[in-house]
C-alpha cells in the first residue's frame, strides 16, 4: 500500500469531487426541479417551463453525467496516486 | 388468433427464457451464490441492477400516479433516480472494496458489533419481506387480467417459476436472467410509448414528444393537455399545488431509501473491481433512464388520450361519449375488458345516455352541472394501476403489443421479487447461521442452508401474496422510511467516518428506526390497525410532513445520535481505523475476492 500522505491526498480529492457532485446532485433536483422553479418560470420549454424540464428530465440526465464524470474522474485518480487495482 | 393465445405465447416464451437461463448458470459454490463469483461485467451488473430495482410499481403504477397528478409527482422521478447518485458516490466502490457477501456484514465488522450486525439483518429482512407481499400481488394481477386465471392460480405460477431460477441459481442465475427480463420489460414499456407519441407528436422519441407538439391541434403537448384537464375542472397538468416542503423531503426520502434498499446495494458485490463498481452504477442509471424518461410522456399522454376519449365531441362544452358508443365501438373496447376486473367503471347517473367526466368536487364545475343537469361524475372507478397495462389498447395498438405488455408486467415484477429473495436468503443463512448460530458450518452446508432459505422465503412471501395484509400498500412507505432511517446512514458513516463507534452506530440505528416507525404508526395506525392513528397523512403531527416523507428526518436523527453517542463513549479500535482506511483506497480488492 502507497504511504499515508499519498493516500491523504487522495481522500480529500475524493471528498471534493463527491461535495461538488452532490452539489450539483441537489442544485438541479431540489432547486430548479422545485424550489427554484418560480425562477425559472419565464424560461419556456415545450408548451411548460425549464422547471418543469428539469423536474421530469433534466435532473435525470444530470445524475447521469454526474455518476460517469465521478467513475471517470476517479479511475484517474486511483491511478495517479498509485492506489488502482494492478 | 385470438388476443389469449398472443399473451400466453409471449408471457410462455418468455417464462422458457428465464428457465432456460437458471440451468445454464447454476451456482455451485457460496461466492458463486451470493456474488456470482465475482464475475460479472459491469454493463451486465447495471443491466441486471435496473431490473432488480424497477419493480411492479415503476413499471405498473408510476406513469399512473404521474398522469392523475402531473408536476406534484415529478418527486418518484427524481427521487427513485437521484438515489444512484448517492450510491455510486457514496456506498458502491468502497463497499465493493470491503469485498463481502452482505450489507449487514460490512455493518456487523465495521462497527465490531454482533448486535449491530443482527439489528441491520432485522432492518434489512422487514424492508424486503414488506417489499416483496407487494411485488407477489402484482404477479397475480397481471396473470389474472392476461392469461385469464384466477389470482391464486397466477400467482403460484410465477413463485414455481422464481423458485426454480433463484433457488438454484443464485445470484449467479438471478444476475442472469434479470439482464434478460431487463431486455423483455424496456421494450414492452417503450414499444407502446413510441407508438403513442408518434401518433400523437410525429416522433418516435415519447421524451422528446412530451415536450413536442401535439399533431393534431399544433399546440405544444403540454399546454394542449393542461387546457383540456382545466376545462374539466382538474389541477393544471403542469402546475406546482403540492406543499413545497414536504415534496423536498419526500423527494429526499425516496433517495436516501433507495441508495438503502439492501437488494441494490449487494448487485455491486458482484463485479470483479472497484473501478467496474463505480461504472456500473452509471449503468444501472442509463438502464433506468430509459424507463424513467419515458414515463413521464407515457402519463401525459395517456391522460390526453383518455380525456379526448371521454369527450369526443368538442370537449366540455360539445357532448359527452354516448353510453351506445361505449358499448358498440371498437375504439372502447379495452373499457368493457377493464370494467370485468373491476377496476374501471361508468353509472349513468343522470339517465341521459352519456357518460359526463369531470371533476365533481370543483366549484366552477358543480355550477356548470346544475345548469347542465349533470348529477356528478359519471366515470366513477379509475384504478392508477391499470393505465400503462391498459394503454396499448386505449391507443388501439396490435395485438402482439398488448402481449408484450404482459410479458413485461411479470418481469418486472419477478425480477425484482428474485433479488428480494436472495437478499432475504443471505440475511439468513450468511448473517444469522453462519454469523451468529453456527460460524463452524461447512460451504457445502452453507450453500444448503442459503437454498433453503430462500425456498421458505418464497413459500412465506406467496402466502403473504394470497393472504395479503391489509396493510400491504403502506408497507412500501415502511420499507423506504427503514432503508432510509437505519441502512443508509450506518453505511455511510462507517465509510466516511473514523469517529463513529460501536455503541454510536447501534444507537442510531434503533434512534432512526424507532423514530420513523413511531411517526408513520401514528398516521397508519399501530402495526396499520386501522382507527389506531391519531393523525392523518391530510394533517400530520409535523407541519406538512407525511408519514412517507419521513425517512429523511429519520435519517437525519440516526446521523445525530450515532455522532453525540459516539462521541461519549471510547473511540474506534486502532484495528477498525485501518478497515475503514482499507475500505477507501480500491488497491487489494482483487484479494478479497477469494476469501
Amino acid at each position: 500500500m502507497a504511504d499515508n500522505s499519498s493516500n491523504d491526498a487522495y481522500w480529500s480529492a475524493n471528498l471534493r469531487i463527491i461535495v461538488i457532485s452532490l452539489i450539483i446532485w441537489a442544485i438541479v433536483s431540489f432547486g430548479f426541479g422545485i424550489l427554484l422553479r418560480p425562477m425559472l418560470s419565464g424560461i419556456a420549454v415545450g408548451g411548460t417551463d425549464l422547471g418543469f424540464w428539469f423536474a421530469q428530465q433534466g435532473s435525470i440526465i444530470v445524475f447521469l453525467i454526474l455518476i460517469f464524470n465521478y467513475a471517470f474522474r476517479m479511475n484517474k485518480l486511483d491511478r495517479e496516486h498509485g492506489v488502482d487495482e494492478e | 388468433m385470438d388476443q389469449f393465445t398472443i399473451n400466453l405465447l409471449f408471457v410462455g416464451a418468455s417464462f422458457a427464457l428465464y428457465i432456460g437461463i437458471a440451468i445454464w448458470a447454476r451456482a455451485g459454490s457460496t461466492s458463486e451464490f451470493y456474488a456470482a463469483g465475482r464475475g460479472v461485467h459491469p454493463v451486465t451488473n447495471g443491466m441486471a441492477t435496473a431490473a432488480d430495482w424497477m419493480s411492479a410499481a415503476s413499471f405498473i403504477s408510476m406513469a399512473g400516479l404521474i398522469a392523475f397528478t402531473g408536476y406534484d409527482n415529478s418527486s418518484f422521478l427524481m427521487g427513485w433516480t437521484g438515489g444512484y447518485v448517492l450510491l455510486a458516490l457514496l456506498l458502491a466502490p468502497y463497499l465493493r472494496k470491503f469485498g463481502k457477501f452482505t450489507v449487514s456484514e460490512f455493518i456487523g465488522d465495521r462497527f465490531y458489533s454482533q448486535t449491530a450486525r443482527i439489528v441491520a439483518v432485522v432492518c434489512l429482512i422487514v424492508a424486503s419481506t414488506t417489499y416483496v407481499i407487494g411485488q407477489m400481488t402484482g404477479v397475480g394481477v397481471a396473470f389474472g387480467r392476461f392469461l385469464e386465471v384466477d389470482n391464486t392460480t397466477g400467482l403460484l405460477i410465477g413463485a414455481a417459476v422464481v423458485f426454480a431460477y433463484a433457488v438454484f441459481g443464485g445470484m449467479k442465475g438471478v444476475t442472469y436472467t434479470q439482464v434478460a427480463q431487463y431486455v423483455v420489460l424496456i421494450m414492452a414499456y417503450t414499444i407502446p410509448a413510441i407508438f403513442i407519441s408518434l401518433q400523437l407528436t410525429g416522433t418516435p422519441i415519447p421524451a422528446l414528444g412530451l415536450f413536442g407538439e401535439h399533431a393534431a391541434s399544433g399546440e405544444p403537448l403540454l399546454a394542449k393537455l393542461d387546457a383540456i384537464v382545466t376545462e374539466l375542472g382538474f389541477n393544471e397538468y403542469t402546475a406546482h399545488h403540492a406543499d413545497t416542503f414536504n415534496m423536498v423531503l419526500f423527494t429526499l426520502s425516496l433517495m436516501i431509501g433507495t441508495a438503502g434498499l439492501p437488494h441494490v446495494i449487494m448487485r455491486f458485490f458482484t463485479v470483479p473491481k472497484v473501478s467496474d463498481a463505480r461504472w456500473s452504477a452509471g449503468w444501472a442509471l442509463v438502464f433506468i433512464a430509459l424507463l424513467y424518461l419515458t414515463a413521464p410522456a407515457v402519463g401525459a399522454m395517456a391522460r390526453l388520450n383518455i380525456s379526448e376519449m371521454m369527450w369526443p365531441n368538442g370537449g366540455v362544452n360539445g357532448e359527452a361519449v354516448s353510453v351506445e358508443q361505449i358499448e358498440n365501438e371498437e375504439r372502447y373496447d379495452w373499457m368493457k375488458t377493464w370494467q370485468k376486473t373491476g377496476l374501471l367503471n361508468w353509472e349513468d347517473k343522470n339517465g341521459d345516455g352519456k357518460i359526463q367526466y369531470y371533476n365533481d368536487k370543483s366549484e366552477a364545475m358543480q355550477a356548470m352541472a346544475a345548469e347542465k343537469g349533470w348529477t356528478g361524475n359519471e366515470l366513477t372507478k379509475f384504478n392508477r394501476d391499470i393505465l400503462v397495462l391498459a394503454n396499448p389498447e386505449i391507443a388501439n395498438l396490435p395485438g402482439w403489443v398488448i402481449g408484450l405488455v404482459a410479458a413485461g408486467g411479470l418481469a418486472a415484477a419477478l425480477s425484482t421479487a428474485a433479488g428480494l429473495l436472495l437478499a432475504i436468503s443471505s440475511a439468513v443463512s450468511h448473517d444469522l447461521i453462519k454469523g451468529a448460530i453456527n460460524p463452524q458450518i461447512s460451504e457445502k452446508g452453507e450453500l444448503f442452508s442459503a437454498r433453503v432459505a430462500m425456498a421458505v422465503a418464497i413459500v412465506v412471501a406467496t402466502y403473504l401474496g394470497l393472504n395479503p395484509p391489509g396493510f400491504a400498500a403502506q408497507t412500501v412507505a415502511l420499507a423506504f422510511g427503514l432503508a432510509a432511517a437505519s441502512i443508509f446512514p450506518a453505511l455511510m458513516m462507517g465509510i466516511f467516518s473514523t469517529k463513529i463507534n460501536n455503541t454510536g452506530a447501534v444507537a442510531g440505528m434503533i434512534a432512526g428506526i424507532s423514530v420513523t416507525l413511531i411517526y408513520i404508526f401514528l398516521h397508519k395506525g399501530w402495526f396499520f390497525v386501522p382507527g389506531t392513528n391519531s393523525f392523518t397523512d391530510a394533517d400530520p403531527l409535523l407541519g406538512t410532513v407525511k408519514s412517507t416523507s419521513f425517512g429523511a428526518i429519520g435519517a437525519a436523527i440516526n446521523f445525530t445520535v450515532a455522532y453525540v453517542v459516539s462521541g461519549m463513549t471510547k473511540p474506534l479500535p486502532a484495528e477498525i481505523k485501518e478497515l475503514v482506511q482499507s475500505v477507501r483506497v480500491p488497491r487489494g480488492a482483487g484479494s478479497a475476492q477469494d476469501h
